[in-house]
This record gives structure tokens, C-alpha cells and sequence, in this order.
């Protein structure tokens, strides 16, 4: 953070700052992910720009005190341009000894530590690894500490309302809420509003837990804290005007979903299978039954993927969606859809891995799966989203092109995108163009092997409709009558023509641009994905420094944009930072011969703005 | 109004590929006739298969078809009734792609109560991959990958079916076209989830392995005809009845006449008895009789019913669908 002056905010002493970045920490039982929501609604509605990310365990209720048991939620917001959820903590909120060990690390020198000094207990801390209290032995000094008996003031609080002691303390993230708002001068109306919203059938929750946000409140404004600890004023953002709301990834990308339906004018059926963490796109599209969706929660990965073809051959659009190791189980019926050329969409919201991984974490290591991960000659479209609202658009391209060309898309999202969130200026969908699906109704001339001169898409004609009764099937089909055929030219022709349609499809996507920068130079900086964020500040403070470099983000994964391989060989030197060990790299190098340098990250995090910047600084420096 | 469908209506051009002698045959044909007389318009039926010999039916029903991946027919399935509940929608699998890669699917397609017709043609062997033993083939069948005999129990489709939960399981035989034919007519008239095995002859690999059910000579002594409030009585003469031994809980063979044995011993077939149809579907020879027709039959709500009710009920709580109103829910906010 850095400080651009000191004011007077109703009537304390308040450092002015650019940006900040605040993270609460806490058991994943404390509601650490629910006062982070709050937070963030508040800094919208007061005008910063924003980004998030919750950073949760695997496990649900992990033992209280024990470090893998930390759940986290981080809040970078800022007056300018801010598309990361920050590199380092200024303020961290600890609930408890494993809190602040397991986050510490990330806390810049000078930062600010909120911590329940009555969760210092020694059964706690020895839990947590402390052989002596952190808040008395000094190791801290490099830090401010603010070390509040947070237990005690809340179960004071909430004493009235009749809670009992374990309810009582669970008011401790409201109270922490209301101090951590007091910081920064945030409203408390819309976190007060939502909560008499959520217990509206339990009144003595509802009140328990406003009292203890005013009193969080209550405390920064009346208690004499000790010296360098004072408000924070970050001044609003320079935003376009216009409607904002806040967005994660896997909510843009369901309304997309939908979205592309309506365009497409078709019912979705959307069957998927939980798994960590694509699951939240199932929930929110089975809460929107007044929309032309039916959900399906199938009984495996498998079930899923066959229902939603299923589902396109009766005519309907099918989705699935999974994360990758429930991609994998999907692969030999994706390749079904590709032989019989059914529209189908499947979201893969990556994770950490191989197998089970690292499922809460976010890494973007299925792009060799989604390209090349099946049996046979089957491509199909792939296109990644690379940001929470980017996965709108995304969503809908997918739909489009998966309806016009009667294939199977691959969507790629991730752990990040899918939890983290934006603000987003709202579209009005009436600007978004149409492109509404017709089924064959046209008795004459009519063969199921039937295909569009143009974009060589199969006929598609559904059961119901009179005088079109046929067939279709995984074995080899022949080009003209449809009917099964094991001849040998006709497999060749097949094979092509399956091909040739999905490159075709290069033709009908935009050319590749060039995000920042010029479109020739020393340096290109390369991405997909959810690292745009961090790219585009790397790139831009490399930029402010006068290197010559450009950021090229790429959106069409397979078929790459007709351009691509000539704009890239435009630059002396190409960077891919990538969060596998360079998926990317192979890919341009097959394509386009490009020896491209890389930057690998796959330790379940995102990456942070100064680790590009590293890598564009050395890059510019080798030659 | 058009002029009533025949059996050929139901017929495509395609060369049926089936070894001479397959109870495949059998089956396909009573189907052709069959379909006619159900009244329906062709277009609407679809018929969906995995993979195996049965699962090339499709190729060879006029109507829509979609010969899928191995096992996976009911899931296909369930996504076609999914996106259009008026379609007629039949499944038409194996034993080993019904009850072996595809048992889970079949477990949940039935425990659903899905609205389809499931023809599962059980001939014990897997044909198309040249004759391995599958999940229904007895303890000692000898095959390409069990030459010394198999040594793991076979599942009885009925009683799996039972056990997750179907609300309507029958049994037939593939060259008994009345019988089939009936039970073709229940199977397609019951709502929900219907499971029809069907004892089907591999020529080939497993040629008789239903002999003494199907063979004129011996099927009477080894073939019991189930029906509704009708006495469990088979023979020749039909002096053989099936009673329940109370105090063992178990079924057993007694001769009217012997041993002071009456009609009155005689257990009576109560379809919706889903103990009985238990005990019968696990009732195998050569001890017992096998028994044919419909084991058990329930009036449930089916799956695909259920979902469009509680849309039905949730857009009447709803206003309309109205995509800006979606992106605009929650909390927003105005930049000047």
C-alpha cells in the first residue's frame, strides 16, 4: 500500500492510500467467507474498485484451532484499475493462533494485525504451533498489532438476546465486521439489511448479530487506540458510469448459460455431478426454474454428460459441467457427441491436481485434456474466460458456436475465477444479437448425414417431428445416407470433414488483438485464462517503466484466431505464464514453431503481480 | 387422418446383422408388430441402446434411434425424457451392458422411476466381443476368459431391478411373441421406469442355456406363468403349485393331491406384493419353476412427472423469466 497523504475522517486521523489489501482469516466454521461478502459489498457500494478471493480448506469442519482447518478471504480494493485480488496482505483480521501462523507469511512489514486475543488460549496456540503467545514474546514487533478480547466484548454484546454461549460467540465475525468497516469507513446499512434478510424467521439471530456489528463499529470509533493505528481512506475509483453489481466467476458463467439459451432459443438441460469446485453452477441454475432450464443432478460424471446429449438429440441444448478429474470421466461420451455432432457444452472449472489434487485450489493444467484429452480424431472448440465477468460472454460463445457447428465446446474456468469476484457494469442483454436454432422439418431430400454447405454443421432434426425418423450412432456413418458404414474412404472423408469443420471455425471468431501495448515489439506476454488480471498490471507497471512489451490474451484456445501465429512472431520474445508447467508453450510451438519462454506456477495460488513483473524484467534483461 | 401403421411401417432398409438363429431375431419382430397397434405417432417413439448385440436394435426400428456407448443407454435416455417428456422412449440393452459397465445407470434410471421402457435381453454371455461370460452367467460357464469355468455368482436381473427400487419388473421369452407381446403392452402402459427381461438365446455362445423353459417338450414343468389374483399353478397338468412354507419364509413346489395339498395351499399372485415378487424373482430351477409375466407392478409418480410439477409450481410463485432482471438481482449499484 502506499500512503498518499493524511486527512481527518469524522474527525480521527486517517492515512489516504491508493489501494489496500485486506484478508480475513479464520476457522472455516468462524464465517470468515460471510464477512468477507459483506465487506466487499460495502466497499462497492462506497465506490472502490475491487477484486476478491475466498481461499477456503478442503475440509468442512476441519477440528477449531487446527492450521489446515484456515479459511481465508482476501479483498484487494483501491481507487485505480484494480483486476488482482492484491500480492500482499496490508491488513490481516486473525480469529486465531492458526490464523495468524498459517497467514503471517504474507503480511507486509508494517501491516496492520486485528486479532481475539481470547483465542490466544494455550490449547490454541500449542495447536497451532506456537511455543510461546505471539501477541507477548515480541514477534510481532515488525508489525501493528491490534489485539482485542474480541470473545468477551461479543458474548457481552449478544448477552441481552438470550444466545447461548456456543451461539453467542458465533456473532465473533459481525463484531470483527463491524471494527474491520470502522477501518475504512464502509457503511454497515447493507451488511445490517442482508443478515435481517437471512434470519428473518429467527428475529434474536438477526438482532445478536447487528448488535455485534455495531459494536465492532462502536469500539473503533470510541476506544483510544494506541499510536499508528487510525482509519484508512481509499478514495472511490474512476469507473465508466453505469449499473454495477458484484459477480464471482461460476455465477457469470451460469447466467451465461442461460443467456446463450435465450439467444439460441433453445431449453437447456444442464446435468452435472457435484465436485469441488464446479458445483455452484448446478446450484445456481437449479434455482431458476422460471427459465427454460431443467437441472439434473445425475448419479456420476458419466450419467451427467450422457443426459445432456440425450438431451441435444431430443432437440434441447445439454450442458454439463465438472472439474477436471470428472472431465476425465466424461471423454469417451464427449467424443460420442463429436461422432454423432450434437451441440453440447461442457464447463470445466479446473483445479488443482492430478486426481483428487488440490480441489479447493485454483490451477489451469486441463488444457492438453481439453484439447487433445480423448480417443481418436475428435477436436472441438475450446474457449477459456479470463475473468469473473468475462465468463458471461464466454458462456454464451460457447453456446453459440456449439448450436451453429453442432459440437461439442469445451468451456475452461477455474478454482480462482469460479470463487473470486468483480464488480461488473450490467449489460442490457437486448444489445446482445440472437442466433436462434432451427430444426430440420423438411421431409424432401432429407438424410440424416445432411450438412450445411458453409459451415459443414450436421442436420439437426429432433424426434417428434414427422417423416424424419432415423438413426444415428457411434459407429462410422456415412457421408451421404447416414447409415452405419465400415468403409474404408468413407472413414478418411469422415474424419477430414470432421475436421475441416471445426478449423473452419477459425473463420468465424475475432482475430487475436493485443490487450496493452503495441503489436510488434521485444516482449510479448502471452496468457489464457484467469491469469489476466495479474498480466495486465505486470504489464503495465513494466510498461510505466518504458519496456516494450505487450500483453496478448488469448480467448479461442482451439481453434486458435486465424492471426495468431503471425502477431506473435511480430515480438523478438514471447512469455507464457501459466499456472502448469507449460501447456501453452507446446501448444504455440506445435502450431506456429514459436519458442516461447515460460513462467510455472502450480502451487494452488494465483499469481502475483511482481512475480510476472520478475519474469518480464529478467526476459528484457537476457537479450 | 392417415391410414393406420403396420409392421412394415416400423421396418428399415438396413441388412439385419444378427448370427441366423439369434433370439434377437425373435424379439425385433414381435416389435415390429407390436408398435403398430399401439395407435402412436412413429415420430415420437425413440428408441436408445448402449452397446452389444441387442444394442444394434435401433438400426432396425423405424422410428428415431440413437445406438449410444456401452452401458450408457439409460442415462441417453433419461436426457431425451429430460428435454421432451411426449416422447415414447425405449431402451434396449444386454446383460452385460445393462447389469455389468452400465449397472449404476441402471440402478438410478429405475430407483428414478424414469418414464421408459427398459427390453434388457439376457442371454448370459457377451456375444459381440465373442463370448466371455457376463454378470448373469452360472457358476462354471466356460469361456474365452474363464476356460476353466467362471467362479463368481451371477446377478438375477429381476431381483436387482427389485432391489433398486423399479415399480415394475416382468420377464418374458424371446421367441413367445403372445407372451412377449403382452408384457410389451404392460411394460408400455405402466408410467415410469419399466423393466422387461427378456430370456434371449445366443446360438453361438451360449446356445440352450434356456432350454428347459423354452422347449415345448419341458417348458410346462419348468416355466410358471404368473397372473394377477390367479393361482401360482404349472405342469403339464397343472397339478403343481408353488406355497409359501411359513415357517421356513420360503417358497417351495407341492402337488395338488399329495400330502393333502389343496388350491387353498396354493399361493394366489398379487402384483403390487413387492415381498412376493421378491421371492418369486429369485426363484430359479432347477428346483423351481421360472417364472414368467409380471413379478411386480406399483402406481408411483414417476421422475420426469415430478420435475415438470415442481417447475409448474415454481413459475406460478415466479414472475416470468427476464434475463436483465437476473443480472440486476441482488445487490446493485448506480455510478454517475
Amino acid at each position: 500500500m502506499s500512503v498518499v497523504e493524511e486527512v481527518s475522517v469524522a474527525g480521527a486521523q486517517a492515512r489516504v492510500l491508493e489501494g489496500v489489501v485486506v484478508r480475513f482469516a479464520g476457522d472455516s466454521g468462524d464465517g470468515m467467507q460471510l464477512t468477507g461478502n459483506n465487506f466487499t459489498e460495502a466497499t462497492a457500494i462506497y465506490g472502490n474498485d475491487l477484486a476478491t478471493f475466498p481461499d477456503f480448506p478442503a475440509e468442512i469442519r476441519a477440528p477449531a484451532g487446527a492450521t489446515f482447518g484456515v479459511s481465508a478471504f482476501q479483498i484487494y480494493f483501491g481507487s485505480d484499475d484494480v483486476t488482482t485480488a492484491g500480492d500482499a496482505v496490508d491488513v490481516l483480521v486473525a480469529m486465531n493462533p492458526a490464523a495468524l501462523i498459517t497467514n503471517l507469511k504474507d503480511l507486509v512489514e508494517g501491516g496492520l494485525i486485528v486479532v481475539d486475543a481470547d483465542a490466544f488460549t494455550d490449547k490454541n496456540m500449542q495447536r497451532a504451533g506456537y511455543k510461546a503467545n505471539p501477541l507477548e514474546d515480541g514477534s510481532l514487533d515488525a508489525y501493528r498489532l491490534l489485539s482485542i478480547d474480541i470473545s468477551k466484548r461479543v458474548l457481552d454484546t449478544v448477552k441481552p438476546f438470550g444466545l447461548s454461549h456456543k451461539f453467542g460467540l458465533r456473532c465473533k465475525n459481525m463484531w470483527t465486521l463491524g471494527l474491520t468497516m470502522w477501518l475504512f469507513d464502509r457503511s454497515r446499512d447493507a451488511a445490517i439489511a442482508g443478515l435481517r434478510k437471512k434470519f428473518a424467521k429467527m428475529p434474536d439471530i438477526a438482532e445478536a448479530n447487528v448488535a455485534a456489528i455495531n459494536a465492532g463499529h462502536a469500539f473503533g470509533e470510541t476506544t483510544e487506540l494506541h499510536a499508528g493505528i487510525e482509519m484508512y481512506k481509499v478514495p472511490r475509483a474512476q469507473v465508466s458510469p453505469g449499473l454495477y453489481r458484484n459477480i464471482t466467476g461460476s455465477e457469470a458463467l451460469a447466467y451465461g448459460l442461460l443467456a446463450g439459451g435465450q439467444l439460441a432459443e433453445l431449453p437447456i438441460v444442464f446435468a452435472s455431478y457435484p465436485i469441488t469446485p464446479a458445483s455452484s453452477l448446478l446450484h445456481t441454475l437449479s434455482g431458476q426454474k422460471h427459465f427454460e432450464v431443467v437441472t439434473f443432478q445425475a448419479e456420476d460424471e458419466i450419467a451427467a454428460v450422457c443426459a445432456a446429449i440425450g438431451a441435444s438429440f431430443a432437440g434441447s441444448l445439454g450442458i454439463t459441467s465438472s472439474s477436471g478429474p470428472g472431465i476425465s470421466l466424461k471423454a469417451e461420451a464427449i467424443s460420442l457427441a463429436c461422432a454423432v455432432e450434437l451441440p453440447l457444452v461442457i464447463v470445466n472449472t479446473q483445479r488443482g491436481g492430478p486426481s483428487t489434487g488440490l480441489p479447493t485450489k485454483t490451477e489451469q493444467s486441463d488444457l492438453f485434456q481439453a484439447i487433445y484429452g480423448r480417443h481418436a480424431d475428435t477436436p472441438l472448440p475450446v474457449i477459456a474466460s479470463s475473468t469473473c465477468s468475462d465468463c458471461f460472454e464466454v458462456a454464451i460463445e460457447a453456446v453459440r458456436l456449439a448450436t451453429k457447428y453442432r459440437t461439442p465446446v469445451i468451456v475452461l474456468s477455474d478454482g480462482y475465477l469460479a470463487n473470486a469476484s468483480e464488480p461488473w457494469q450490467l449489460p442490457d442483454f437486448n444489445d446482445y444479437e440472437g442466433f436462434p436454432v432451427v430444426h430440420a422439418t423438411e421431409v424432401e431430400g432429407f438424410s440424416p448425414a445432411n450438412r450445411d454447405p458453409d459451415t459443414l454443421a450436421r442436420v439437426w432434426a429432433k424426434p417428434g417431428t414427422p417423416g424424419l425418423e432415423h438413426r444415428i450412432g457411434g459407429i462410422e456413418r456415412d457421408a451421404v445416407t447416414g447409415d452405419i458404414s465400415y468403409d474404408a474412404e468413407n472413414h478418411q472423408k469422415m474424419t477430414l470433414m470432421r475436421q475441416a469443420k471445426i478449423d473452419g471455425i477459425a473463420r468465424d471468431i475475432p482475430l487475436q488483438s493485443v490487450d496493452q501495448g503495441n503489436t510488434t515489439g521485444k516482449l510479448a506476454v502471452v496468457g489464457w485464462g484467469s491469469t489476466y488480471g495479474v498480466i495486465h498490471q505486470a504489464v503495465k507497471r513494466a510498461r510505466q517503466s518504458n519496456m516494450d512489451v505487450s500483453h496478448v490474451h488469448i480467448r479461442y484456445m482451439w481453434p486458435m484466431p486465424a492471426n495468431l501465429g503471425e502477431l506473435l512472431k511480430g515480438f523478438d520474445q514471447v512469455l507464457i505464464p501459466e499456472m502448469n508447467t507449460g501447456q501453452l508453450i507446446d501448444i504455440l510451438r506445435a502450431e506456429y514453431a514459436i519458442d516461447a519462454k515460460g513462467v510455472s506456477k502450480v502451487s494452488g495460488q494465483p499469481f502475483k503481480i511482481r512475480e510476472i513483473e520478475a519474469a518480464i524484467k529478467s526476459q528484457m534483461e537476457s537479450k | 387422418m392417415n391410414a393406420p401403421l403396420t409392421m412394415k411401417d416400423y421396418e428399415t432398409d438396413q441388412e439385419v446383422r444378427w448370427c441366423p438363429g439369434c433370439g434377437d431375431y425373435a424379439i425385433l419382430k414381435t416389435l415390429h408388430k407390436f408398435m403398430p397397434t399401439l395407435g402412436l405417432p412413429r415420430e415420437n417413439s425413440v428408441f436408445i441402446s448402449g452397446i452389444g448385440c441387442s444394442s444394434r436394435f435401433p438400426y432396425y426400428m423405424n422410428t428415431y434411434g440413437f445406438h449410444t456407448i456401452h452401458g450408457r443407454a439409460p442415462s441417453l435416455a433419461t436426457g431425451v425424457k429430460l428435454a421432451n417428456p411426449e416422447l415414447d422412449v425405449w431402451v434396449v440393452t444386454g446383460d452385460g451392458d445393462g447389469l455389468s459397465i452400465g449397472g449404476n445407470h441402471m440402478l438410478h434410471v429405475l430407483r428414478r422411476n424414469v418414464d421408459l421402457q427398459i427390453l434388457l435381453f439376457n442371454n448370459e454371455i457377451y456375444g459381440l466381443t465373442k463370448g466371455q461370460y457376463s454378470p448373469t452367467s452360472k457358476v462354471g460357464t466356460r469361456s474365452p476368459s474363464t476356460p476353466d469355468g467362471s467362479v463368481d455368482r451371477p446377478l438375477d436381473p429381476c431381483s436387482f431391478a427389485l432391489g433398486a427400487g423399479a415399480q415394475f419388473v416382468a420377464r418374458s421369452i424371446d421367441t413367445e411373441m403372445k407372451h412377449l407381446t403382452e408384457m410389451l403392452g404392460r411394460s408400455h402402459s405402466h408410467k415410469g421406469a419399466s423393466f422387461l427381461e427378456i430370456l434371449q438365446n445366443c446360438p453361438v455362445y451360449n446356445d440352450g442355456i434356456f432350454e428347459q423353459v423354452k422347449n415345448k417338450k419341458t417348458a410346462a414343468d419348468s416355466r410358471l406363468v404368473l397372473q394377477h389374483g390367479e393361482p401360482m399353478l404349472f405342469g403339464k397338468e397343472l397339478d403343481k403349485g408353488i406355497r409359501l412354507n411359513t415357517s421356513l419364509l420360503q417358497l417351495e413346489v407341492v402337488t395338488l393331491g399329495e400330502d393333502g395339498i389343496t388350491l387353498a395351499d396354493i399361493l394366489v399372485h398379487n402384483e403390487s406384493n413387492k415381498v412376493l415378487a421378491q421371492m418369486l424373482a429369485g426363484m430359479h430351477g432347477p428346483d423351481f419353476p421360472e417364472p414368467v409375466g409380471v413379478i411386480f407392478c406399483a402406481d408411483v409418480s414417476g421422475y420426469i412427472e415430478d420435475v415438470y410439477a415442481q417447475r409448474i409450481k415454481v413459475r406460478e410463485a415466479r414472475p416470468p423469466a427476464d434475463m436483465n432482471a437476473l443480472l440486476r438481482s441482488g445487490h446493485t449499484w448506480q455510478v454517475d
